[in-house]
């Protein structure tokens, strides 16, 4: 479905230096996958994900969207960020129906719609609140629901859990699952959390920074549905351990400061 | 047991009522009994040590001579309301348009910025008389005055707030494909509300201290020229009382910013509490 043919993104940056963010990156990822792209700061992941939403362009190679060529943000896709950035004037409701009045695509059927997320993501009788009354993690519930509202083939999420606390974060994590189950989507999902990266993927892509590439791709086996019990399947233990070398190298179990 | 549990529940909902009888006490009840001491204060220096009334009148005859004079002083304040209202509500239709393409292009900014920091560096005492020369003895170098004391910080402060924007918010846009004047409209303007109420708070002030410069070198009415006028024949309580109403007037529309903001975008303020 999302097809990355040696894609290279370099920037400019401000003192005239030339960074390559991505070098050669070709992945394809097949409809209603769940893809994690794992890696430390600086490797491109958030990058890779813009590529996809069409908000930035590569500076060589091809991305695209059902064999198209992403040339501009495309209506398929819906994207989540770290911070919910909700809008603060605005109800939850409106919030979800946000990227629909953007696009003139609102209708009748759009407050139905948008209330029937809420109700996936547990928020009825939220509707009608400000997004300061929510909690953290709720706002981030709204976010997601403002990502689904047009309802598009690709979820695009951006370290969506990175801001929340650890209990937060795990309770999230299964919530995600939960709806991705009752609404397949192809899921491009960047994360700092390596046991995040691992219970959610079919696949997860480990980057190396510098510039930013695909260490490897790892398929993850585990059964679903899967809960962070999982954690304790030596599949799952042997995953993340994998995972954790590609980032770290060996380097980690003696010196793993002065490696970071 | 449970009789005994029902105070503490009772006493737990009570102190937010509370807490906002005594908001009110220090908001409002306080600074009128420090002022009204204040005056007192005042009143019984000026008797007890015989201040002569053309050093500094007492609070009573500044009272006395004002109401004296009451329908010429109710003049004398209209007109000085309405160049501060002209020069304000003008302040704003420049400072917007100017903000949002100062925000929306490097270039004109880039071009645009310095002339904006020079008339702010210009003596604005000094230019009022050479902007009569140029516009006239009426109202509009009044205004041009007014506007040019009040509306730099508005300018700033706008511009700011429209660059406040999470970038994401920005991404959402363009990623929903939406024109930039939708993005001004739904999210970058509403975004700097906040940003406009404290551009627009400090601009109502300077609007005042505008109008009264202005009225000091050109106008045959307005508190500015109350206050020269009465000076010069050493009429100093009606002085004191046109110096007494500037600052009410002051406060007052201060008071009005503040209490649209309240209204209108209950979010914006940081005043409200949540839930209500």
């Amino acid at each position: 479905m999302i097809s990355l043919n040696r894609v290279t993104r370099v920037f400019n940056s401000r003192d005239g230096d030339q960074v390559t963010a991505l070098q050669d990156v070709s992945l394809e990822i097949g409809r209603n996958e769940f893809i994690t792209l794992v890696g430390p700061s600086g490797c491109g992941k958030s990058t890779l994900l813009r590529i996809v939403a069409g908000l930035i362009l590569p500076t060589a190679g091809r991305a695209s969207i059902g064999g198209e060529e992403i040339t501009e943000p495309r209506a398929e896709t819906g994207i989540v960020f770290q911070a919910p950035t909700l809008l603060p004037w605005a109800s939850v409701l409106d919030n979800v129906l946000f990227p629909l009045r953007m696009m003139h695509r609102i209708d009748s059927g759009s407050t139905d719609k948008a209330m029937a997320l809420l109700k996936l993501v547990g928020l009825n009788g939220f509707e009608s609140k400000s997004p300061r009354e929510l909690s953290g993690g709720m706002q981030q519930r709204v976010a997601i629901c403002r990502a689904l509202v047009h309802d598009p083939d690709i979820l695009l999420m951006d370290e969506p859990f990175g801001a929340l606390d650890a209990l937060t974060r795990e309770e999230m994590t299964m919530e995600l699952l939960r709806i991705w189950g009752e609404r397949p989507k192809t899921v491009l999902f960047v994360t700092h959390s390596i046991t995040e990266a691992v219970v959610l993927a079919d696949r997860v892509v480990v980057m190396s920074p510098r510039p930013g590439r695909i260490a490897e791709i790892i398929e993850i086996g585990l059964p679903r549905p899967r809960s962070f019990e999982s954690e304790a399947t030596p599949e799952f233990h042997q995953a993340s351990q994998h995972i954790r070398q590609l980032i770290f190298g060996t380097r980690h179990v003696g010196s793993g400061r002065a490696a970071a | 047991m449970s009789v005994q549990a029902a105070p503490p529940l009772e006493e737990r909902q009570k102190p937010p009522r509370r807490r906002k009888r005594s908001a009110a006490l220090y908001e409002v009840v306080l600074p009128l009994i420090a002022t009204a001491c204040l005056f007192l204060l005042w009143e019984g220096a000026v008797r007890a040590f015989n201040i002569p009334g053309y050093l500094l009148p007492a609070p009573t005859d500044i009272w006395k001579d004002t109401m004296a004079i009451g329908p010429t002083v109710a003049g004398h304040t209209m007109a000085t309301f309405k160049t501060v209202m002209l020069g304000f509500v003008a302040s704003i239709l420049i400072s917007l348009p100017l903000a949002v393409v100062l925000t929306a292009s490097p270039t004109i900014a880039a071009a645009v910025y310095p002339f904006l920091v020079w008339t702010q560096s210009i003596p604005k005492v000094a230019l009022a008389p050479i902007l009569v020369v140029l516009l006239g003895t009426n109202e509009l170098p009044r205004i041009v005055i007014t506007v040019l004391v009040a509306f730099f910080p508005l300018v700033i402060s706008i511009a700011t707030g429209l660059l406040s924007v999470p970038p994401e918010l920005i991404e959402l846009s363009r990623a929903c494909r939406a024109s930039k004047m939708s993005e001004l409209l739904r999210i970058r303007l509403p975004y700097a509300i906040p940003f406009i109420f404290a551009g627009l708070k400090v601009a109502i002030s300077l609007a005042v201290v505008g109008a009264v410069v202005a009225e000091f070198v050109n106008a045959d009415a307005g508190l500015g020229f109350l206050i020269q006028t009465s000076t010069a024949f050493f009429k100093v309580p009606v002085a004191f009382g046109a110096l007494i109403i500037l600052s009410v007037m002051g406060v007052v529309l201060f008071q009005i910013v503040v209490a649209a903001e309240r209204v209108f975008f209950p979010w914006s303020s940081s005043n409200t509490t949540p839930g209500t």
